[in-house]
């Protein structure tokens, strides 16, 4: 991994004070030995018009791999994650941005004792990055290093030019250049703008990185536009790090012996967003309608099949009629961070003896969900493959049986009023189906017909004089005891 | 039975809950250490001891009876007799004990010590611990006692044992009795007889075929008859006479079906309705003499509701028995065996609906039983129903044990018009019943043929439930999971991390002589299941893919599946997937593998191609981007370098390193770009078949690697469509220097031109080694540049390959065995047209081992 720092000047303020500024002699290549590999710094071009350090940081990804080997078979949890076909060794990643702050860390504070007055000098600066891994692209780069002073250009790097028709790839070229920043603040920019950058997902993390971050934002961070993306970005690093320690890696290796990108497998949870979580109004409105229609029902021992992570089990709660209230998914993923929402282990006996969260699955019959009152598929079918779809009705309504039943799935007539969905695109990536409501009450219609359930449909959200509601809602209820005749 | 000089002589059952009664300081404990072993006993005072710290601590004396009680019920759960030592002079003590000895369907027996009260206290006042108990609990317990006599059996104990005096306590002696039902010792073998009543010309027809001469089989078998003798046929009486003869003779063993309990009701006096075809026995034996009839009613009245046969293996009754109560004895078990369990409906003939519990059956004995008409007898987890209808003009049918063999004889004509049709098919039908979570959740073990036991931890069963339940194909379509796969040891070779010798050398030490090198193909594991056609696929797979209901109306639905190594389906696009498997099922029928294989369907094990169809996402995210990312850096950093070179400053190691790193990193770029090709719709995409995994009752993983390249390679030459791809192989023996360089040359040539290498098998396909431990079914050599796709770029760096070599392959090696063995169980329960559960066991197990922990570039 490699960035330029250029600067230029006059013979007043020849260009070759970044020699001083940087603490580096621009006619000698050294190398500092770092925790990833070696840095080294060299000066490719160095007079009083122009002269450029040069970064190059060797990182040797065989022991990065390898750090974490030894604790127990298969190595650390991380090790799982840790590939030694990784990008660490190009792009400029968060290894790049430590480097530079042990490398120059005297400039980054500003300091420099032999020419003290330099540090405090805006100058002509020009930096190049130029593989910047940019989730977020070309556009988000603009917006921090804009605001900032940055005149800024990001070029978006191909894939692989033998294979146009895989499109651009995450990394940008980066040159930033301006004339009103000192030297420190472009370093501090970059220590705290390349991480947050980058994707950064399986990195090591020190622990004290909201003192590091406060230090390298001081007199910038504060007022910048985009401070709440920076600090949670930054910061959320440090959940990968808890998420690689404490949960199930199972799942990655069944992505590995596929061939799969671990987020296509374990999927089953929304990645953190950017921001603190807002529920979107329709969930609400879906839960309220679920809620309403369980009262109606006379419910008090309820299933949630695909419970996620617990927000209606936790709305359930709040309302004693439900005497117990049972959370069933397949993810266990899912699962603990429902248990984590809902405070389980924090939770009054009385309240705890309502609740129970195990991992089940549609696709088998459970002994487990006879005899309820209700049960209640909320978002759910259309997360199966549609010739998977008989399993769970017979799961379901042929096997659990409960009185009620409630289904919800999104109605696809709906999406032309969704402004920032394109056009055919499905609500989710995993929704592997998407009804009309026709395609919808053809489906229930049938499974009440052959279960001996009666059903009725609710819409959910504003109900659309031309497309419907954005969510329909089939309200089942069971009319024979005994299963109908299934053919 | 009194003879006070020996003692007296005390039956107690082998299983049994055994309840002793007397006052404190009749000598209970010590009675119970003389006849009982030690841990049969569970006395009140060491469970007080256990939750008090004070065995005479009497406020501690309902929390004891919790842990008694708990640990009497786990064993009698288990099926060991049980000895409860406490005072139980208390009704209502008493009657708990019974309610365990209920619930585990076990008899509840009494011994009651009847010992004067003053030999009580004096024992007590000798025991420091119980000097101090007034002597009014003595004088309570003893008139408690006393009242108590009376109501044993009234209670429900099923054998009741009074010793009074200290004379008679001492000098009791204690036997053990088998149960009724536990015939383990008798191992047959047998001819076990389905439902009959009273067609008794098939009966002899039936005993003619089994070589029965006169009710007498010359080599000595047992014939065993499954009830329902009388009622609706034309000669109850003549049956009843000749299985009577054949019992008392000790050529047969019977078990009475509800059409026995309810006419022996009847010869007892009891008002019972003359209905189901009872009317006519009653008329039939009006015709017999009185001696008959009463021993008609003796040998019904003596009956045994089970047996449990042959060591355990074998379990005979009329109606069926869930395994907990095989050796049980109980009214529920008795009610059980002759009627079966019902869910308490009835159907639409007002008949009640029977509860399907051999869909649930999970017991290693295999039951065998009747009471349920069906057309043909099937096995459904290791449980069969011989009931064929005789009466109503099916047929009769027997079973020979231990060789599982059908034999029936048809019924000479409809001797009764059945109230309903026979079930067109067994309890559960053909599939089985609907998968059930309990088949795969939790810590399991599936047992194999190929290697016992192979346990599944409940954390992989967790990830495989996930994966299988949210994007697997449907588990009817999905009979196989290919096992991962062993790479060869670590080379020390300069420059190579692996190279076939080693694995040659493997080979040669597991005294494997032949092998067979098959290249490995650029491409990702796929298995397809072809099906001649929708309606072929439909009948031996289910309608998988298509509603229940629904399948049947469309005449369309999948006619087989192609899946990856997870058991994803390969192909988001159906269509496409069956214009594949369209493909397969022509280029079967060209080469004749259809008849000559005499099945309606196959499965492959095939790698299909490029690569890059199906790993497009993680090429783009991680080869491609790794690709980029050094393309867009190292350029730079040497123009950078070479600037500062020309000012004089001494960077020229770096410069050179530099270089190397540009180098390995095109090199990287060229290695996985050979995995990637554009495809459009079938256009570009190959299939290289290299195994006919099983077909129609067959399962052909053993058959030799040679033999099944002969097969493939017909499939391929009779492709027309440019699909199919051929599968270059080279065979290699282990012990011959110059075939094992051959070996090594094909291996260095193939990868040198940028191949991904080789797999190593051995030709005989399922091999086991000097110690009978199956060897490796395969082992991959990787080509030297094709492992930087898993190493990383600059892996062939000497430093790193230094350090790469300290690879661990002890635990891949096991797993690859494990998941081998699964598959074959797999493709065996498959073969043998087991249950659908039987065989999605053993391919989860598959899937639930691949998420162990192991080192992912193995």
């Amino acid at each position: 991994m490699f960035l330029t720092l250029t600067t230029t000047g006059t013979p007043e303020r020849p260009a070759t004070d970044l020699g001083y500024l940087l603490h580096k002699h621009p006619d000698k290549a050294q190398a500092f030995s770092t925790s990833y590999g070696t840095a080294h710094v060299l000066y490719p071009e160095a007079d009083a018009e122009r002269c450029t350090a040069a970064l190059l940081l060797e990182v040797d990804a065989v022991a990065l791999v390898r750090r974490g080997k030894g604790k127990g078979r298969g190595g650390a949890p991380d090790a799982a994650l840790a590939q030694y076909v990784n990008d660490r060794p190009y792009a400029a990643s968060s290894l790049l941005a430590v480097a530079l702050s042990s490398v120059f860390s005297s400039a980054m504070k500003g300091v420099c004792n032999a020419r003290p007055e330099l540090p405090g000098q805006a100058r002509p600066l020009r930096v190049e990055v130029p593989a910047l891994p940019a989730r977020g692209g070309p556009d988000l780069v603009r917006k921090l290093f804009e605001p900032l002073g940055w005149t800024v250009s990001a070029e978006p790097v191909p894939l692989d030019t033998e294979f146009p028709e895989w499109g651009d790839s995450r990394y940008v070229r980066l040159v930033l250049e301006s004339g009103a920043l000192t030297l420190a603040e472009a370093l501090r920019h970059l220590y705290v703008l390349l991480p947050v950058l980058d994707d950064a997902k399986h990195y090591w993390v020190a622990p004290d990185e909201v003192d590091k971050l406060l230090r390298a934002g001081e007199g910038w961070l504060p007022g910048h536009p985009e401070q709440k993306l920076i600090t949670s970005r930054y910061l959320s690093r440090r959940w990968s790090l808890t998420r690689a320690a404490t949960e199930r890696l199972e799942l990655v290796r069944l992505a590995e012996a596929d061939d799969s990108e671990v987020e296509e497998i374990d999927n089953a949870v929304e990645a953190e967003t950017e921001t603190e979580e807002k529920p979107t109004p329709l969930a609400v409105q879906r839960r309220e309608a679920i809620v309403t229609a369980l009262r109606r029902s006379g419910a008090a021992r309820v299933l949630d099949l695909g419970c996620g992570q617990g927000q209606l089990v936790q709305t359930l709660l709040k309302d004693p009629a439900f005497t117990e209230i049972v959370g069933v998914d397949v993810s266990m993923r899912a699962l603990t961070i429902a248990s984590r929402r809902l405070k389980l282990d924090r939770m009054g006996e009385r309240q705890a003896s309502r609740v129970r969260l195990f991992q089940g699955s549609l696709a088998y019959t459970d002994a487990r969900l006879k005899g309820y009152d209700a049960a209640v598929l909320s978002e759910v079918i259309e997360h199966l493959d549609l010739p998977r779809l008989p399993a769970l009705e017979y799961a379901v309504f042929g096997s659990a049986r409960p009185r009620t039943v409630l289904v919800t799935t999104p109605n696809v007539e709906y999406n032309v009023r969704w402004e920032s969905l394109p056009a055919g695109h499905v609500r989710h990536g995993d929704h592997r189906f998407e009804w009309t409501r026709a395609e919808f009450r053809a489906w229930a219609e049938a499974v009440a017909e052959r279960h001996g359930y009666g059903v009725e449909f609710v819409p959910v959200g504003p109900d659309d004089p031309e497309v419907g509601p954005p969510t329909q809602m089939a309200l089942f209820t069971m009319t024979s005891p005994k299963e109908a005749k299934a053919a | 039975m009194t003879d006070v000089q020996k003692g007296r002589v005390l039956p107690v059952t082998d299983l049994s809950l055994v309840v002793l009664v007397g006052a404190s300081g009749s000598g209970k404990s010590t009675f119970a250490r003389r006849h009982f072993k030690p841990t049969e006993i569970i006395s009140s005072d060491f469970c007080r001891g256990l939750v008090s710290d004070d065995e005479n601590d009497q406020s501690a004396t309902k929390d004891a009876f919790d842990v008694l009680h708990y640990i009497a019920g786990k064993r009698l759960a288990a099926g060991r007799r049980t000895v409860v030592d406490a005072t139980s002079v208390q009704s209502e003590a008493r009657r708990q004990l019974i309610d365990l000895a209920r619930t585990y369907d076990v008899l509840p027996i009494a011994i009651v010590l009847d010992v004067p009260e003053d030999v009580c206290a004096e024992r007590n006042a000798a025991r420091t611990d119980r000097a101090d108990m007034p002597r009014r609990v003595i004088q309570r317990h003893t008139r408690e006692l006393r009242r108590s006599l009376r109501h044993l059996e009234r209670e429900g104990f099923r054998k009741v044992h009074v010793l009074r005096g200290v004379a008679e306590v001492e000098q009791a002696t204690v036997v053990t009795e088998k149960r009724f039902n536990d015939l383990t010792h008798l191992t047959g073998p047998f001819d076990i007889i389905g439902d009959i009543h009273g067609c008794a010309a098939e009966l002899e027809t039936l005993l003619g075929k089994l070589g029965y001469v006169d009710g007498v089989h010359p080599e000595g078998r047992t014939a065993v008859f499954v009830g329902d003798l009388v009622d609706r046929g034309p000669d109850s009486p003549g049956v009843l006479r000749r299985v009577m003869s054949m019992v008392k003779s000790g050529n047969a063993l019977c078990v009475p079906g509800n059409h026995e309990n309810k006419y022996g009701r009847h010869l007892r006096g009891r008002k019972v309705q003359h209905t189901h075809g009872l009317a006519e026995t009653i008329e039939q034996m009006a015709g017999e003499s009185e001696e008959f009839v009463a021993e008609v009613r003796e040998f019904l009245d003596g009956l045994v509701s089970h047996y449990v046969l042959d060591g355990g293996r074998l379990v005979v009754c009329h109606a069926g028995l869930p395994e907990k109560y095989h050796g049980r004895t109980s009214g529920r078990v008795r009610s059980h065996a002759l009627y079966g369990d019902t869910t308490g409906e009835t159907d639409e003939f007002g008949l009640p609906v029977r509860y399907p519990w051999a869909e649930e059956y999970r017991g290693r004995a295999a039951v065998v039983y009747g009471h349920t008409p069906v057309p043909e007898a099937t096995w459904l987890n290791n449980t069969i129903c011989l009931d064929t209808g005789a009466v109503f003009g099916g047929k009769l049918t027997a079973l020979r044990w231990p060789e599982r063999e059908l034999v029936d004889v048809p019924a000479e004509r409809v001797w009764y018009e059945p109230l309903k049709p026979l079930r067109t098919e067994a309890p559960g039908g053909q599939d089985g019943r609907p998968l059930d979570l309990a088949d795969v959740q939790g810590r399991r073990v599936v047992e194999t043929r190929y290697q016992g036991r192979i346990s599944i931890r409940e954390e992989n069963a967790a990830a495989a439930l996930e994966v299988m339940s949210r994007f697997a194909v449907d588990p009817r379509l999905l009979p196989y999971l290919p096992p991962t796969m062993a790479p060869t040891a670590t080379s020390h070779l300069d420059g190579y991390l692996e190279h076939p010798a080693e694995a040659f050398a493997q080979y040669a030490a597991d005294g494997v002589a032949r092998v067979v090198c098959e290249e490995k193909h650029m491409g990702s594991r796929a298995v397809a299941l072809v099906c001649r056609d929708a309606e072929a696929a439909r009948k031996r797979f289910g309608d998988g893919g298509t509603s229940r209901s629904s399948a049947a109306e469309s005449g369309g639905g999948p006619t087989g599946s192609l899946y990856t190594r997870t058991g994803r389906p390969f192909l988001d696009d159906d269509s496409l997937t069956e214009a594949i498997l369209d493909r397969l099922r022509t280029t079967i029928g060209e080469a004749g593998l259809w008849d000559e294989l005499e099945t309606d369907w196959l499965l492959l094990d095939a790698e299909l191609m490029p690569w890059s169809l199906k790993a497009s996402g993680l090429l783009r995210s991680q080869y491609a981007a790794v690709g980029a990312a050094s393309g867009a850096v190292l350029p730079g950093a040497l123009a950078a370098l070479r600037g500062a070179a020309d000012r004089g400053v001494d960077v020229s190691a770096l410069l050179a390193r530099t270089g190397e790193r540009a180098a390995d990193a095109a090199a990287f770029t060229d290695a996985y770009r050979r995995y990637c090709w554009t495809t459009d719709g079938l256009d570009g995409v190959r299939l290289a078949p290299f195994q006919i995994l099983a077909v129609q009752g067959r399962s052909l993983a053993g058959l030799p690697h040679d033999e099944q390249l002969a097969l493939v390679d017909r499939l391929v030459e009779h492709d027309g469509s440019g699909l199919l791809q051929t599968t270059r192989r080279l065979y290699v023996d282990t012990a011959d220097p110059e075939s094992v360089r051959a070996g090594v040359d094909w291996w260095l040539e193939m990868t040198g031109r940028g191949g991904e290498g080789m797999v190593v098998k051995p030709v005989g396909a399922i091999v086991r080694d000097g110690q009978g431990r199956l060897v490796q079914p395969g082992i991959k050599c990787r080509g030297r540049e094709y492992l930087r796709i898993i190493y990383g770029p600059e892996y062939t760096r000497p430093e790193n390959l230094a350090r790469l070599r300290s690879r661990f392959l002890n635990h891949k090696r096991s797993l690859a065995i494990r998941e081998y063995a699964l598959g074959l169980e797999a493709l065996d329960r498959l073969a043998e047209g087991e249950p659908l559960w039987r065989v999605h066991e053993a391919v989860f197990g598959v899937l639930a081992l691949e998420s162990e922990p192991v080192d992912p570039r193995l």
